[in-house]
């Protein structure tokens, strides 16, 4: 029988431009929650530092540099991104490889369209390279990760679809406003 | 007629009332209208009395008029604020035919007859009348312009802004606060109402710092906007402060520009600031006398600003109408713009002289004439009376502090007696400190100080160090005041120009003993139109006061609540229109379903097929019954993708499940299914669904499409309140997995096509699969009731999945079928949803009284066991069908016995579920029996009221279809 082809979450929306920003579809790699059970804690975080050289991320920030992150996503749990989750006896290992759609929000306005959508603090002081946050988009709740040049939206895939019409609504209205500035 | 002016914009045309004038861009339309001699520009709220422009700001009374034209049309903009471009159109409203011959104006003859809570006394015969006549008609009849009643497609947005301090107003107070903070290094947001930045510096003629006004003022606000720490907000009005530092604010994006693709009209900001300061200036307070309410009669600082501001004139022989030495610079300011001043009226004795024109000291006006324009004034002063020929009054009897917003968490601002007016209660709002006029604080250099002062304290707070601080020199003058509210004398003297209410109606108010202001403003409706009595509330609580024989702070103020101004619900709910409401979850198959045709229902948030049209059909009955018909002879695919699925994990998983499900579940072997109840803690029902051990300790539960956040938020709360000793962790994998049911009596010869090895699974099994290669799940349960399989892949494989199922299917003589064909094919079984778990249901009236483990505790056991929850008289779930073939049968319908009267005392139950079914030719329905297991085989009526539809039934059994379950478990 046939193989089985992937989809991208995004079913080709993105990647898209408006402005003066970008909207990319990230490939994540593996995702994988990561709740250590209480007895066995300090030993989850043992074996994560030992084996991906990884320490456990304070709330509100994610851990790695390289291509693994550890982002804290709840009291006693973080996500795993971009390799395989080690064996980890004594927590709790839960793929969610594809429940999750990445996008990668870039570009000078950036934060100005995301201020349309998301109540938090963005600016570079309060929401700098690490930080974290579970939060709302537009309705839909999602995970913000400030990494690099952008700021990613860790998504889930059914909302896929609303989560880039939302970016769009926003990104079209700041380059409009733009526009009628520089008249 | 054009004077100087600052504002310079190029020329334009607008049309007000279908006439074409000459304007200048940027200006606000009142201007224009002045400019062009335009003095009625609408009708009076109640008296459809002729209105003109009474101030120049967002607290402007009567120039009230509708923008645009056709869907997209706005009314009751005030002409004060919208700023005029090439193009715009505005009419005026309340009036017909026209505002110049308006045929309402009847009512203003009929005056004495609608006073203050007219409709409390009158229009009350004949009887009848009231609901089909008189209501109707004063509905018509009420209020000011009119929505255009279609959808307009325009744009608006919502934003979040954060700073560490929040000045509101850019006046001298707020610039100097702004610019203070700023240097310090503090991330300030400066927000004002006005398209420019400077307040009242743009429209007089002090000096600060050696330089005009508003030079100085451009100067702060240009080195303001060079600084990145800086975020300025004109066009922006805060109108309401919330807990925690939250403001609200509207900013008018593009009123004033044509309408352009995407770009949004208004944008509704929360802002939240660690620290605000209030320095939003003061209103100022006209004098209530007769006939104060035609057009020509404005305030003082009204038209200086129209004059040096706007270079227009309100009139060609301006009269000022003073107790206030501030409303003298009106008389100084127009004169040296070249406008004639006619004289000053000064109620107060000790008024200066003058030689360019007359001065009547102690002078009030006592009346006025010129209906369709002001003409002349009556005054009385201490030389007599006179009359005096003017098209234009200028009046000014003080100023009212903005305090509103630190009302809005409930505080009540404070009289100052020595400045005749109310200033804000300290700590109104944590966080928000107020300076200059809004306080109370009047002179220039006062208030420069007030807000550089008020910046330090913010600064402090905040942590940041503050350096030097230089107050640029300004006037220093005090302001006096002379108290007065109303001139008494024959004619009605207006005080709330918005909704008509005169200084009659308070007395009338204070005589039928509604003394106190909060009976005053609800019986006079004195300061509840959109303008919210922003010219009018002190004067008339003034005016209730002496009336009533009080001081003011005894008689006390009503309080303010957000919005400060009136902002359109187009901007509040911004990103809500249409499918912007809510976001749209789609399930894997989504794409493939579309593009079959199927037609969605929203179930939540998801959206599922309903069913999958075949050529020919002529409606979704006839595919829902060939759908039936399919998995019950061949083999049909559904997508369950958008049940919930939560693994639970963890050393005490298995004591967790026991804990939330009414059943034993830490018994439950490695690769088996058991059904599971979940109680609320209340002992409702609160889900039913099933649960799969996929390994020691590891279980993969599933809930109802709607209930899973439910679910997912009852176990959080279950594991960290109820039973936190328990080591167990619960995460939701419903977006991980594409599921899809496979059903019908060749489900296993498509299963062998499909899967490498498919495994001998017995029903309630579970077991890993390949599927080419994909790992993946298979789970051997039936909500159809023939053989029936769950198929899961990670959701990157979820598509192509289903078209390779679809396919194997139709090959097989079977194919799709959506939530329709689900729903009967589970009706005929007997199987519940959430039509019968309702929330108000209980295992008993399930019939599931069995499943409820008496071994073991368990969330809602004991709740389940109180008197309520076991009365044999609640009603309890049958199966219903028609006793005559082919009679519909009806969800919702009332159950009722053969010859009762159906009402709602003899109501014995009702029917949940109702479908035709397929499989057995008619129709079908579960519900509700009061001793329904003992009435098995009799007869009941079922009534839909509101369809009128009467349905004789049998009760049977729930299960209509292989009640022994053969077909399901092989």
């Amino acid at each position: 029988m046939a193989r089985l082809l992937a989809r991208d979450p995004f079913g080709g929306l993105l990647p898209l431009s408006w402005g003066q920003v970008t909207a990319m579809a990230v490939d994540p790699g593996p995702v994988t929650l990561i709740a250590p059970y209480r007895a066995s804690v300090g030993e989850t975080r043992d074996r994560l530092r030992a084996e991906l050289a990884l320490d456990w991320p304070d709330p509100g920030r994610a851990t790695g540099s390289g291509e693994a992150a550890l982002l804290s996503v709840g009291p006693g749990r973080a996500l795993l991104v971009g390799v395989p989750a080690p064996d980890l006896p004594g927590a709790a290992v839960i793929d969610q490889s594809d429940g999750v759609a990445v996008v990668a929000v870039s570009g000078a306005d950036a934060r100005a369209v995301l201020a349309r959508l998301v109540p938090l603090d963005l600016d570079p002081v309060a929401f700098g390279e690490g930080s974290v946050a579970a939060t709302l988009v537009g309705h839909m709740t999602a995970t913000l990760w400030a990494r690099g040049e952008a700021l990613r939206i860790v998504g889930m895939r059914s909302m896929a679809r609303s989560l880039v019409h939302e970016l769009e609504r926003a990104a079209r209205n700041v380059a409009a406003r733009e526009a009628m500035r520089n008249r | 007629m054009r004077l100087g002016g600052r504002h310079d914009g190029r020329e334009v045309r607008v049309r007000f009332d279908g006439r074409r004038l000459r304007a200048r861009e940027g200006e606000p339309l009142a201007a224009t209208l002045i400019a062009n001699r335009i003095r009625v520009v609408g009708r009076s709220f109640k008296y459809h009395r002729p209105r003109g422009i009474f101030t120049a700001g967002s607290e402007e009374p009567n120039a009230l008029v509708t923008v645009g034209t056709g869907a997209a049309r706005v009314p009751n903009v005030r002409a004060t604020v919208q700023e005029v471009y090439d193009g715009l159109e505005a009419t005026s409203q309340n009036a017909w035919p026209s505002v110049q011959r308006d045929l309402l104006a009847v009512n203003d003859l009929l005056w004495p007859m609608l006073g203050a809570g007219f409709y409390y006394k009158t229009f009350m015969w004949p009887r009848a009348f009231w609901e089909k006549v008189y209501e109707p008609a004063i509905r018509r009849a009420a209020g000011l312009g009119a929505l255009s009643g279609e959808v307009d497609g325009e744009v608006c947005e919502k934003a979040f802004a954060f700073c560490d301090l929040l000045v509101i107003g850019a006046g001298p107070a707020g610039l100097m606060a702004a610019r203070v903070a700023a240097r310090a290094g503090a991330r300030v947001i400066l927000a004002d109402e006005d398209r420019d930045m400077g307040g009242r510096c743009l429209s007089e003629t002090w000096e600060i710092g050696g330089l005009p006004g508003h030079l100085w003022a451009a100067g702060v606000v240009d080195e303001l906007a060079a600084m990145s720490n800086v975020t300025l907000m004109p066009r922006t009005t805060v109108t309401g402060a919330y807990d925690q530092g939250t403001y609200g604010a509207l900013e008018r994006v593009a009123l004033h520009r044509p309408a352009a693709p995407d770009l949004p009209r208004e944008c509704f900001w929360r802002i939240v600031a660690r620290r605000a300061i209030l320095c939003a200036g003061a209103l100022e307070r006209p004098v209530a006398f007769p006939g104060n309410d035609r057009p020509g009669v404005m305030t003082a600082s009204a038209v200086r600003s129209y004059v040096t501001r706007w270079g227009v004139a309100p009139g060609r022989a301006v009269t000022l109408f003073t107790a206030t030495d501030d409303g003298w610079r009106t008389a100084r300011d127009l004169a040296a713009a070249g406008v004639r001043i006619a004289g000053v009226a000064d109620a107060r004795f000790d008024a200066p002289e003058s030689g360019d024109f007359p001065v009547w000291r102690g002078g009030r006006v006592t009346g006025t004439a010129g209906r369709t324009g002001l003409t002349s004034i009556e005054i009385v002063h201490e030389g007599g009376t006179l009359r005096q020929r003017t098209d234009c009054l200028a009046v000014s009897g003080g100023w009212n502090p903005s305090v509103h917003l630190t009302c809005h968490m409930g505080a009540r601002p404070v009289w100052a007696p020595e400045a005749l007016c109310f200033v804000p209660a300290e700590g109104g709002v944590p966080g928000l400190s107020v300076a200059g006029a809004a306080r109370g604080v009047f002179s220039t250099r006062g208030c420069l100080e007030d807000g550089a002062a008020r910046a330090r304290e913010a600064l402090e707070a905040l942590g940041l160090a503050c350096g030097a601080v230089e107050v640029p020199g300004a006037e220093d003058d005090p302001c006096r005041v002379a108290p007065l509210w109303h001139v008494p004398g024959k004619g009605r003297a207006w005080l709330d120009l918005q909704n008509d209410v005169t200084v009659k109606d308070i007395a009338l108010a204070a005589r039928e003993n509604f003394r106190s202001v909060e009976h005053m403003k609800r019986y006079t409706t004195q300061g509840m139109a959109p303008d919210q009595g922003k010219t009018s509330n002190v004067a008339a609580l003034a005016v209730l006061a002496e009336l009533t024989g009080r001081t003011i702070p005894e008689t006390g103020t009503t309080t303010f609540r957000p919005p400060f101004v009136p902002v359109s619900i187009a901007a509040m709910g911004a990103g809500g229109e249409g499918r912007g409401f809510a976001p749209e979850r789609l399930a894997p198959s989504h794409e493939a379903a579309e593009a079959r045709g199927a037609p969605m229902i929203e179930a939540g948030l998801w959206y599922r097929p309903s069913h999958f049209p075949a050529p020919g059909e002529t409606g979704w009955q006839e595919a829902c019954d060939r759908e039936v018909r399919m998995v019950r002879q061949a083999v049909g695919v559904t997508d369950v993708s958008t049940l919930g699925k939560i693994e639970v994990s963890g050393p005490d998983a298995g004591a967790f499940l026991d804990h939330v499900y009414t059943g034993t579940f830490s018994t439950l072997k490695p690769g088996r299914v058991r059904y599971g109840l979940m109680l609320r803690e209340d002992g409702f029902v609160m889900d039913d669904g099933t649960a799969a051990c996929l390994g020691p300790g590891r279980y993969l539960i599933t809930t109802t499409t709607a209930a899973a956040g439910q679910v997912m938020r009852h176990l959080d709360y279950v594991a960290q309140v109820l039973r936190p000793d328990l080591d167990v962790v619960s995460a939701s994998v419903t977006e991980h997995w594409a599921q899809f049911a496979v059903a019908g009596p060749t489900a296993r010869t498509l299963l062998g096509a499909l899967l490498d090895g498919p495994p001998e699974l017995a029903f309630m099994g579970t077991a890993e699969v390949s599927v080419a290669g994909v790992a993946g799940r298979l789970f051997r349960i039936s909500f159809s009731g023939e053989e029936g399989y769950e198929i899961a892949v990670p959701a990157r494989f979820g598509d192509a999945l289903w078209r390779q199922l679809v396919a194997l299917a139709e090959g097989l003589g079977g194919g799709p079928y959506g939530i329709e064909a689900l729903n009967v094919l589970r009706i005929e079984k007997g199987f519940l949803t959430h039509a019968e778990i309702d929330g108000r249901a209980t295992a008993q009236d399930l019939g599931m009284e069995g499943m409820l483990s008496g071994a073991k505790d368990f969330v809602g056991r004991a709740a389940a066991q109180r008197p309520g929850l076991t009365d044999p008289e609640r009603p309890r779930l049958v199966g219903l069908r028609p006793v005559i073939a082919g009679e519909p049968l009806v969800a919702g319908a009332y159950l009722f016995d053969v010859g009762e009267v159906p009402k709602r005392e003899t109501a014995l139950g009702h029917v949940s579920s109702a479908c035709h079914s397929a499989t057995l030719g008619m129709a079908l329905g579960l519900g509700f029996l009061r001793n329904g297991a003992e009435r098995l085989g009799e007869r009941v009526i079922a009534v839909d009221h509101m369809r009128h539809v009467m349905t004789l039934c049998d009760v049977t059994r729930p299960c209509a279809y292989d009640p022994g379950g053969g077909r399901m478990r092989g």
